[in-house]
Order: C-alpha cells, then sequence, then structure tokens
C-alpha cells in the first residue's frame, strides 16, 4: 500500500556538504555505474553518441552562483560559486508515495528508504510531478521510473567488505562531501555533523520533511588589498647571506673566474 | 509542463462524455429506444475514448489494471475506480433506456454522481500537487466540473440551461487564469528555498548539471508555446463559451438552422475546452523548474 508509515525505525539518508563540494560528477557517474549494472532496470541513455544525447541519472549535480548583497562594511562583496549535487532527499512525508496508484512506490518501515516496486510501475510519471527535487527519472527504454535507492543492495551487502556498504556516491566522493547514516539517531555523526554546521533542508515550505540534509557553504574568506594571497609566503626572507653560508659566498667571490648570477 | 496529447485529448472528451452521461442520469433528456442509444453512444464513446486516450501516456500501459488498487491514497487510483463504477452503472442504465423502454431513477442519480465524481477526481489529481502552485488551488476542481456540467448540457440539448451553464464556466475560467497568474509567486518557492542559498545573496543558475536535456526539463519546462498564451485564451474563451452561447441564443424558428447551429456550438466548444486544457498544461510551473533557472 502507498499509506506512508507514521514512523520509521531508522531514518537513513545523507548529509551533503555544499562547502567541500568540488562540483567533479564523481558520484554521478558512480552512481550511474553502480545502478546500471546492478538492482533494477538500468540506467538508459538515448541517442548516446549521436547529436542530441540524454539519459536516466539518479543524481546530477548543479552549479549554483550566489552573490551576496552590497553593504557599506563590503561595498563590492564576491560572488561564491556552489556545487549542488542532488538526490532523491528520502522524505519523511513523501508525496511521491502516496500519489502512486499502483502501490510500486513505497518508504520502507525499516529504514525510511524511499523505493520503486519496478514490477509494479505503470510509469504514468505522476510520482515525478508530484516530487518537487526532480529526484525521479521515468526511464524511457524500459518505462518504468527509477529513483535513489540509496545503494540499498550495498549497504547490506555481506559480500562486499565492510568499507564499501555505503551508498556508491558517497565511497567515490574524492572531497568527503558526501556522508551517510542515521538522521534518526540524534548520536549518529550525521546527526552531529547536521547539528554543527547548521545542515538545511530544500523547500521546507512543501511540507516533504526531506531526510538528507545539506551543511551551507562557510562563507567565502574576504580579499583585501592584498591579491596574491601567496606573495608573502614566497618573497625572499633575506637577500644577504649570513653566517656560515654568508662567509662561504664571500670566500667563493675571492675566488678567480666568472660567478653566474648575482653580484661577482 | 510538457503538454502531452493524450492527456489533453483525455481531460477533453472525457470530462465532456462524462458531463453528458450525468445529464442523461439525471434524465435531461429523458429519452428511449434508438434515440438513447445515440445519446448513449456519443457519451460512452467521448468518455471511455478518453480513458483510452489516456493510458497512451503510460510506460507500461499492460500492467494499468494494478492502478485500481491504491485508492486509500491515491487520486489517479481513485479517478480509475470512479470511471469504471460510473461507466457499469449508467451502462445499467442506458440497458432500461434503450431496450425497455424504463428509466431506473436511483439508479441514474447514482450513475450520474460517479460521472461527476470522475470529473473531479481526475481534477484532484492536478489539484493536489503542491510542486505545481498554478493547478494547487480550489479553482481546478471547480474549472473541470463546470467545463463538464456546461459540455453535458450542451451535448444533452438542453436549450434552456446550456447558455447559463456556459457563462458559469467562462467565469470560472477567467478566475483561474487571474488567480494562476499570481499562484507561483504566492507559493513562496523560489531558487532561494530551492537551493537554501537564499538568505546569503541573489542565486543564479551558473551550470545545469549536464550539457543536454534531460526527462525532467522535457517533461516540467516547457516554454515553446507561452509566448502565445494570451492570444490563446482569448481563442479558448471565444470558441469555448462566447460563440456557443451566441449560436443558442440566435432567434431562429427553422429546426434545420436550430441543429445547425447545435451542431456548431458542440464543435466549437470542443475545441475551446482543448484549446484551455492545452493552456492548462503548458503554463503550468512546476517548482523542480527553479533547479535549472528555468519556469
Amino acid at each position: 500500500m502507498t499509506e506512508l508509515p507514521t514512523t520509521t525505525d531508522r531514518k537513513m539518508g545523507l548529509v551533503i556538504d555544499l562547502d567541500t563540494c568540488v562540483g567533479c560528477h564523481a558520484c554521478v557517474i558512480s552512481c550511474k555505474g553502480w545502478n546500471t549494472e546492478n538492482y533494477g532496470a538500468p540506467l538508459s541513455d538515448e541517442d548516446a553518441y549521436g547529436a542530441d544525447p540524454s539519459g536516466t541519472f539518479l543524481n546530477r549535480v548543479h552549479s549554483f552562483e550566489v552573490q551576496p548583497a552590497a553593504t557599506p562594511a563590503q561595498p563590492d562583496p564576491a560572488a561564491q560559486l556552489i556545487h549542488f549535487p542532488k538526490s532523491c532527499l528520502h522524505c519523511e512525508d513523501a508525496p511521491c508515495v502516496t500519489v502512486c496508484p499502483t502501490g510500486a512506490s513505497y518508504k520502507r518501515v525499516e529504514d525510511g528508504i524511499v523505493l520503486v516496486n519496478e514490477s509494479d510501475c505503470i510509469g504514468c510519471g505522476l510520482c515525478a510531478w508530484s516530487c518537487p527535487y526532480g529526484a525521479r527519472e521515468l526511464d524511457l527504454a524500459a518505462g518504468v521510473m527509477k529513483k535513489c535507492t540509496l545503494c540499498v543492495d550495498r549497504i547490506y551487502n555481506e559480500n562486499l567488505p565492510e568499507v564499501d556498504r555505503v551508498p556508491s556516491c558517497v565511497r567515490t566522493c574524492p572531497a568527503g562531501a558526501r556522508h551517510f547514516g542515521d538522521l534518526g539517531d540524534p548520536n549518529s555523526e550525521v546527526s552531529q555533523l547536521v547539528a554543527e554546521r547548521g545542515g538545511m533542508d530544500l523547500m521546507p515550505e512543501m511540507g516533504t520533511k526531506p531526510v538528507n540534509k545539506y551543511l551551507p557553504p562557510r562563507p567565502k574568506d574576504q580579499i583585501e588589498d592584498q591579491v596574491d594571497i601567496l606573495a608573502p609566503l614566497l618573497a625572499p626572507v633575506t637577500e644577504d647571506a649570513g653566517g656560515f653560508l654568508g662567509w662561504l659566498d664571500k670566500a667563493l667571490d675571492k675566488l678567480p673566474g666568472q660567478s653566474s648570477g648575482g653580484t661577482a | 509542463m510538457h503538454p502531452a496529447p493524450s492527456v489533453i485529448l483525455f481531460t477533453t472528451l472525457s470530462g465532456l462524455g462524462f458531463g453528458l452521461l450525468a445529464f442523461l442520469g439525471l434524465g435531461y433528456p429523458g429519452v428511449t429506444g434508438w434515440v438513447a442509444f445515440v445519446f448513449y453512444a456519443i457519451a460512452y464513446g467521448l468518455a471511455v475514448g478518453g480513458l483510452l486516450a489516456s493510458t497512451f501516456h503510460l510506460g507500461r500501459p499492460e500492467r494499468a489494471l494494478k492502478a485500481f488498487s491504491q485508492w486509500k491514497t491515491s487520486w489517479l487510483s481513485r479517478e480509475g475506480i470512479c470511471s469504471v463504477a460510473a461507466l457499469l452503472v449508467m451502462a445499467l442504465y442506458a440497458t432500461g433506456a434503450v431496450f425497455m423502454d424504463s428509466h431506473w431513477r436511483v439508479l441514474g442519480i447514482i450513475g450520474a454522481a460517479l460521472s461527476l465524481g470522475t470529473v473531479f477526481t481526475t481534477s484532484m489529481i492536478y489539484t493536489q500537487l503542491k510542486t505545481i502552485p498554478r493547478w494547487n488551488m480550489s479553482l481546478t476542481p471547480l474549472m473541470f466540473l463546470s467545463f463538464s456540467l456546461a459540455g453535458g448540457a450542451l451535448l444533452a440539448g438542453q436549450e434552456s440551461l446550456a447558455p447559463w451553464f456556459l457563462l458559469i464556466a467562462g467565469a470560472v475560467q477567467l478566475a483561474y487564469w487571474v488567480q494562476g497568474d499570481k499562484a507561483f509567486a504566492a507559493s513562496g518557492t523560489t531558487m532561494g528555498t530551492a537551493t537554501g542559498l537564499g538568505d546569503r545573496g541573489t542565486v543564479r543558475a551558473f551550470e545545469p548539471p549536464h550539457t543536454g536535456t534531460n526527462y525532467l526539463l522535457r517533461e516540467f519546462v516547457h516554454v515553446v508555446g507561452r509566448k502565445h498564451a494570451q492570444k490563446l485564451r482569448v481563442i479558448s474563451l471565444t470558441l469555448g463559451f462566447v460563440l456557443p452561447v451566441l449560436c443558442l441564443w440566435l432567434p431562429t424558428d427553422s429546426s434545420m438552422v436550430k441543429h445547425l447551429m447545435a451542431a456548431v456550438a458542440v464543435l466549437s466548444h470542443l475545441a475551446g475546452i482543448a484549446v484551455s486544457r492545452w493552456l492548462f498544461f503548458a503554463q503550468a510551473e512546476h517548482v523542480v523548474g527553479l533547479y535549472y533557472g528555468k519556469r
């Protein structure tokens, strides 16, 4: 049934650090790879080598520019570029589940993961319409709805080494910008990270109560008069050598012959 | 939203068909025999034709039967059940009218209620979506129901009733456009809330996630044709409501002219509603477009 559970035992989800994400899209590629080769219908591409390629992805990275307003203290604030990975947020009040006419969409009681039973999906697309985040995409080859499974076939998979039992995107992220854990447990690492860094919901006004949280980027460093921030570190500490090197320098100068460079 | 022809056809035709069934169920007109057969054939042609058209936008139409199971939460499921119930009950009622020369009144009233219930559940599929502010209004079901009643009255040949139903439907249409144009701004959803970055400054989409297009953009961000929206609104209002009312109010004694005018009114109304339904989809803006800096 597509009724939502009133509570779930755990709230497994992702915490995405917008301060750390470098926008490399490695999570996008590893997600596509894992979810094409494993559980469910493969994520197909259309016209992959043609003029107008497109395909199904469960995770996409947007890039936004934020221009702060000018203030008396900062008359000309610098814009900030923020890379923004977006996938299913495994909402507590997931509208995609309740609109489903066949019961193919469901939210699991044991861990809160929102899944699609592909053999029940009629591909009507209504769940994608109801999702404010664009987390669901209809696969044109299979005719069924695809979405992030939180790599349900990895996280409990005892055939994998323990270090790999996290979603593919989390395992792959070279910057450590993605964290996986139980957001229903206030003592979990992810919950503490959210508390510490002021983790936020996307479109809270939609009332979806997303489980996934986003950590806001830290304020951009101030560039004051000094444009080249490395210059102070690169400047020579002293022009004239002292001590033993100074003596050696002078002694060598006294020897006959040409010295290359410096004052000879 | 992408204005899929299958869904426009479905909502236009089946809305009209179920409107006619509602009038027939209530006994307006209380026809029997061959005349009843023609009326019911038209009503079923429109209602069932529309329902069949709607299955064309499914990815896996062969599993459509599964859609009857989730009536507890899903308006789409409720619509499916309601439409089948309406068609079955009205089929029984039609059998009485066509072959037995009798109107089973209670059955007809139940059938009429189920027919209008089908139109209502269809409208709720769209109304429930918070993600599309232009649809997420109480005027949406009002619009679907008033269109269905106006079209039904017109097809049922209710000369005195139809013009008033048409005028009411036209007024609801105007109100829907006025309120709908303000809906997205009133929803409070912006690129700022979508990204959570709004309190830091002005958010601009710098780079999309991919160089090409994708399912989300094709399905939810439809910009082509919106620029003609105002012209299309005038066309829709004129064809859908003004012209049919003029046709019905044309003073004439010749029954030939009267029938011709009725036919013009029906076709004009159908075309006007189709244009209105095209706009209903093409102008609907899904909040997911904000992630792409688009509407």
